[in-house]
């Protein structure tokens, strides 16, 4: 059995929100804009507890990084079921390298025996973290994964690959990205929204960690990306063919 | 300054986004190297020794490189980084899973599926599901980078001076992680990411049998088949068929969505596909919005009956 597994998440633009580009092109707008979970991290919360259900795991610890608003998306893991949070609290805008570093100075004081996460955040979509967080560890890692199986101190995963599908065998601790065919995340009750601001959160400044942040990118300009041309509406197939091979010219 | 291009390989061939990779290298400063790792892949080398521009060649054959892990793989470039200002790959499931642990271990941060190149350290890259490009600015001595295949002209082979090979001393396995089993989708259609017709269908197709008529249209094109997520999900046809933000970036010739709605998630894979048809029954489904010729039918008529026509 695992002791610990830990889930890393992230607070991000609600998967339905249409995002703007700011005027002054720093960014996309994200005052009064609705904030969720990422997705691929619901996924992972959902994971590690069924594991926990099946008696493969005894607690679940999440982790998020980032302003006190964060804490609600913690709250949110601790209510779909997760044991207890930590939160590293900066007002910067962290890098993945510099999230997977923090995140191992967490997991090395905290000896989890897996560590499972979204495969990419829909905000920035990098899909990095995961993979520098094994890195950084030196563990084994299993990105998308579309089926996780424990026996013993080994972790068969299903990996979703161009080709079709992958299995992998790792020798735990290691470090899982989920895919979206995984699972699919239950609701969060209100019962259990109850429960989880008695369970225990606690906050950690960055700072601490005495890691440098500066970050490596420079952002020189957020834009709308380019627009399409409105097209027409054809009336029938002969019409659509036509089209296809007199206009577009794309088929003869 | 000198690249370094990883060449993803099946120990057969060079993938096609590699020599996509490959035309993005040749916008950056300086010789590209190539990087083949695989086992028993003498044919890799074979074709990687006549693309064009490619100055040298390091070539890894090892047993544990049939399938090689990312774990092998990043401490094998781990050990050559030190002579390269780019390190490139594809943004295939390959290397968005390799190349994170490369950059953790260089310590550097990593530049994801870049669509433009400005500068030897500026790119651009889409954000939000490419409702937002960034332009970004890379302070990294060493810039490790994912291409969007579909964003760059792939290398054709050349007709200058054969690059020299260097033979590369194996990493050992790693014992932590190893393949122990594969489930690939075997077609003989072409691949989607570089098929020049791409013929998709949606949760509309209603079944995994009813893809039957997509495939024939798919058979008269010479198409690659797709699918938005929700088909996927609903079980219709297998993960690798899926086009979308989190699934396969494409932008063909001709792209035709059949009973696809057109989610944001869907749209962020297809839309910079030059000339695109949508087929729904459904007038308001946003998957008109880019459409280039839509058609509001039922597609179980309209399918059959544009294959006939054709």
């Amino acid at each position: 059995m695992i002791m610990k597994i830990i889930v890393p998440i992230k607070r991000v633009v609600d998967y339905n929100v249409k995002v703007r580009v700011k005027s002054d092109k720093s960014g996309v707008e994200t005052a009064n804009v609705k904030m969720s979970m990422n997705p691929f991290d619901e996924i992972a919360v959902e994971e590690a507890i069924r594991l926990r259900e099946a008696g493969k795991a005894q607690e679940i610890l999440v982790i998020t990084i980032g302003t006190s608003a964060a804490q609600e998306t913690l709250r949110t893991g601790l209510a779909l079921g997760a044991d207890r949070a930590i939160h590293v609290e900066t007002a910067s805008a962290l890098e993945p390298i510099n999230v997977a570093k923090i995140l191992k100075k967490v997991v090395d004081q905290e000896k989890a025996g897996l560590i499972i996460m979204g495969k990419q955040a829909i905000d920035d979509d990098s899909n990095q973290t995961g993979q520098m967080l094994a890195a950084l560890l030196d563990w084994p890692q299993a990105t998308f994964a579309s089926k996780v199986e424990l026996s013993g101190d080994q972790a068969n995963v299903t990996r979703e690959i161009d080709g079709g599908l992958e299995t992998v065998t790792l020798t735990m601790p290691a470090v899982i990205t989920t895919d979206l065919r995984l699972n699919e995340p239950r609701y969060v009750t209100l019962p259990n929204i109850m429960k989880a601001k008695k369970k225990p959160l606690d906050t950690i400044p960055a700072d601490s960690f005495n890691l440098d942040f500066d970050p490596r990118h420079q952002i020189l300009e957020v834009s709308e990306p380019p627009e399409r041309g409105s097209g027409i509406v054809v009336e029938s197939v002969e019409q659509l063919v036509d089209k296809l091979k007199n206009e577009a010219k794309v088929i003869q | 300054m000198t690249v370094l291009v990883i060449a993803e390989n099946d120990n057969q061939l060079i993938k096609p986004a590699v020599l996509n990779t490959l035309g993005a290298a040749s916008q950056l400063s300086g010789d590209t190297h190539l990087l083949v790792a695989g086992s028993n892949a003498g044919s890799v080398l074979e074709q990687a020794r006549k693309l064009a521009g490619v100055t040298k060649i390091l070539y890894a054959d090892a047993g544990h490189f049939e399938n090689p892990v990312a774990e092998d793989l990043s401490r094998l470039i781990l050990s050559l980084a030190s002579e390269y200002e780019h390190i490139l790959a594809p943004a295939t499931s390959f290397g968005k899973n390799l190349l994170p642990r490369v950059a953790a271990l260089i310590d550097v941060a990593q530049i994801s599926d870049i669509v433009k190149i400005e500068a030897d350290d500026t790119f651009v890259r889409p954000i939000y599901a490419g409702n937002a490009m960034a332009k970004i600015k890379s302070r990294d001595k060493t810039k490790v980078i994912t291409v969007r295949a579909t964003a760059f002209e792939s290398i054709m082979d050349g007709n200058g001076a054969a690059p020299v090979v260097e033979n590369l001393e194996a990493v050992s396995p790693s014992e932590k992680a190893v393949v122990s089993a594969q489930e690939l989708t075997k077609t003989e259609r072409p691949e989607l990411t570089s098929a020049s017709v791409v013929v998709s269908g949606g949760r509309g197709m209603g079944s995994g049998e009813n893809f039957d008529i997509l495939e024939k249209l798919a058979d008269k094109l010479g198409a690659a088949v797709g699918a938005s997520r929700a088909a996927v999900d609903s079980g219709y046809v297998p993960n690798d068929y899926q086009v979308g933000q989190t699934g396969k970036v494409v932008a063909p010739e001709l792209y035709i969505a059949v009973g696809i709605s057109g989610a944001i998630q869907h749209l962020a894979g297809m839309k910079d596909s030059k000339v695109i048809v949508a087929i729904n029954k459904d007038p308001d489904a946003p998957i008109f919005s880019v459409a280039d010729y839509g058609l509001v039918a039922d597609l179980f008529e309209a399918i059959p009956e544009i294959t006939e026509s054709l």
